[in-house]
């Protein structure tokens, strides 16, 4: 990956859009913990008025945290247009200026033809109108990378879907929609992640770095799978708070008392029986509760997981503190799971919940990424080795192999 | 003459169901001892709605007096003839109010109008009134309002529902403890039990009937029971378990 002059600038503003969005998610979180999502009922529009001139006497309730997410969901589209247009300098323009024309005719002709769409019409308009203006800045800049830029465009199109995902989440009443929506936040903050670390002084000096036996390819293997397990996890996490029932299961280690806990008709009447809800939550089902024993279960595969990965990297240099970081993360998210199961899903801790879990993705990307980079042959014959990267394996094994003849 | 004669009997069999019509009555107590109830926490720690309560509020899933007797249980017929309300039929009101929905537990029957009052004010600025209906005609016949803002001092929202459904979930998203549940009946004869666990449906036609009582926790599929009525009415008694 050849990129142009470093622009430390521009790595700050990356990570200001990855921090941002690990905001939003965060947020995201708190609507769902307070069964707030639905709490504006409409969309774009904010009980009728301008999303951006909401009285403040609204901002009551549920509605408090529904609008600030819809607000800051709003500027992390924001910095991604700029980051966009950033990455890929002036040549970005052009493409800016044609799609923002195009998704504010799309909008207008959505308007016209199809009124009852008339949301997505508002949104796309409004989008549009935002991307054309930013085609529209003059200043000149370089371009990066051509993998940054892409990875730009990507997050452009992935964030403008996220929000009309939000949108019609609310004005369909779908709660799958609402699980697409989480899981591809997920994916958007792993993007946005990648393009701060590829904008990073650090990784540019990892540039010509491929990968090497040093790696284990098993570590490699064990990185991606765990990684992989992480979004199947997050994924599950996210259909159960869709399913707006609180906590299906209320006790923990056990489950109703029990390794695992019955689910036919009469123990779910009982349960329902007994479980006096002070929100609107619905009743519990079978699917609930087997969803978060399955969610229990990933839990201590993924701790396994990690906890191997970790041990296999404890001889990696750059990646040794990484996976114990990584490990850390796992293990504060397991204890987190118990507590928002103990204090009956205490919103502050369910969010906190879904943050790590955030984390415990993009430190999972980031580890994959970077074993695939680590000091190689091409490495070593430049001899642009960071210092402190070898570990003692490799230290021995490169000096014999520069001073043979 | 023949459609004189017609009338006659129709007119006559009217007034027979009427002189054979007659009430059923009967009390519904709950055996064994219900979880406690809640505290709302939540609502007490509200800035705007918290200040109604200067002691907790707490949930009210099992009103239970002191010989067990159960409020809040829906009795209605079962296996009867479908029948929509009429115009006439006078609409039943489902308040909000000091950030809580007032009754918690009600019925209309299908085609009755259901109105959604707002009584707070402000500094309350508003409600959203989100119904849940889990049949698919009560959903079509309430699209453009499944999800509605009322605002303090709005007019009342109205709804009508074509089809039977059981505790149907109104929520408030604004004030996530605010909820209610609706049960709709597809004939007129139903009613629910008052705080001393009595209840009356009135001008059964004298017969054989399936009663069924409903409680949102103790019995949520209903429990069923066999009745004769005749022009002296009927009595049937339920007693609800806690399992």
């Amino acid at each position: 990956m050849k990129s142009a002059r470093p622009n430390p600038w521009l790595n700050r503003f990356a990570l200001l859009t990855a921090l941002a969005t690990l905001g939003l998610i965060g947020l995201g979180g708190l609507v769902t913990s307070k069964e707030a999502g639905m709490s504006v009922p409409d969309w774009p529009t904010s009980y009728g008025y301008n999303m951006f001139a909401l009285p403040f006497k609204f901002w009551s309730g549920g509605v408090f945290y529904e609008h600030t997410h819809r607000l800051w969901a709003s500027t992390v589209g924001l910095l991604v247009v700029v980051l966009v247009r950033w990455l890929g300098g002036g040549a970005a323009r052009r493409p800016l200026l044609i799609v923002g024309a195009a998704e504010i005719l799309a909008g207008i002709g959505i308007f016209v033809f199809f009124p009852g769409l008339k949301a997505t019409g508002h949104f796309l308009t409004g989008i549009g109108g935002v991307v054309f203006l930013a085609g529209l800045v003059w200043v000149k800049s370089e371009a990066a990378s051509r993998t940054l830029v892409k990875l730009g465009w990507a997050a452009f199109w992935l964030v403008q879907f996220q929000g009309l995902l939000g949108g019609l989440r609310v004005v369909l009443f779908r709660d799958q929609i609402g699980i697409l929506h989480a899981a591809l936040a997920q994916i958007f903050f792993v993007l946005t992640g990648v393009i701060a670390l590829f904008t990073s002084r650090w990784w540019r000096e990892r540039e010509n770095f491929s990968p090497t036996p040093e790696i284990p390819r098993s570590l490699r293997r064990h990185l991606h799978f765990t990684t992989g397990l992480i979004f199947i996890q997050l994924l599950l996490g996210a259909t159960m708070r869709h399913q707006h029932a609180g906590l299906a299961i209320r006790d923990f280690p056990l489950a109703y008392g029990k390794l695992w806990p019955a689910t036919d008709p009469a123990a779910l009447a009982t349960y329902n029986q007994a479980r006096l809800e002070i929100t609107n939550v619905n009743p519990i089902t079978a699917f609930q509760i087997q969803l978060q024993m399955v969610h229990r279960l990933a839990a201590l595969l993924i701790l396994a997981a990690v906890g191997f990965c970790a041990w296999q990297a404890r001889r990696t240099a750059s990646l040794r503190l990484l996976t114990l970081g990584w490990l850390g993360l796992i293990l504060g998210q397991v204890a987190l799971g118990a507590a928002t199961v103990l204090t009956d899903k205490a919103a502050d801790l369910a969010t906190a919940h879904v943050l790590v879990g955030a984390l415990s993705l993009a430190t999972g990307a980031m580890l994959c990424i970077i074993s695939a980079r680590q000091p190689g042959k091409s490495a070593r014959a430049t001899g642009i080795v960071p210092a402190g990267e070898l570990n003692s394996r490799d230290q021995i094994s490169f000096a014999a192999r520069t001073s043979a003849p | 003459m023949k459609l004189n004669s017609t009338f006659a009997i129709v007119a006559g069999l009217a007034v027979a169901s009427q002189v054979t019509a007659g009430d059923i009555t009967g009390t519904v107590t709950l055996n064994g001892t219900p979880p406690a109830e809640k505290a709302i926490a939540p609502l007490k720690d509200d800035v705007t709605c918290g200040r109604f309560y200067p002691e907790m509020p707490m949930t009210h899933f099992y009103s239970v007096g002191p010989n067990k007797e159960l409020a809040d249980v829906i009795v209605m017929l079962k296996g009867v003839p479908a029948k929509a309300a009429d115009a006439s039929t006078a609409p039943v009101i489902l308040d909000q109010k000091h950030c809580l929905y007032s009754p918690q537990i009600l019925a209309v029957q299908t085609g009755q109008k259901l109105l959604v009052r707002n009584s707070d004010a402000a500094p309350v600025a508003m409600h959203n009134v989100h119904i849940n209906p889990t049949v698919d005609a009560n959903k079509d016949a309430n699209a453009d309002k499944l999800n509605a803002a009322q605002m303090a001092g709005a007019p009342d929202l109205t709804y009508t529902f074509p089809a039977a459904e059981n505790f149907e979930k109104f929520q408030c998203d604004v004030h996530s403890w605010m909820f209610a549940w609706v049960t709709i009946v597809d004939n007129p004869y139903f009613a629910i039990t008052d705080k001393d666990g009595k209840f009356t449906i009135k001008n059964v036609p004298a017969g054989k009937y399936t009663v069924s009582a409903l409680h949102r926790k103790a019995a949520p599929k209903g429990v069923d029971k066999d009745v004769e009525v005749t022009a002296d009415g009927g009595k049937v008694d339920f007693t609800l378990e806690v399992k």
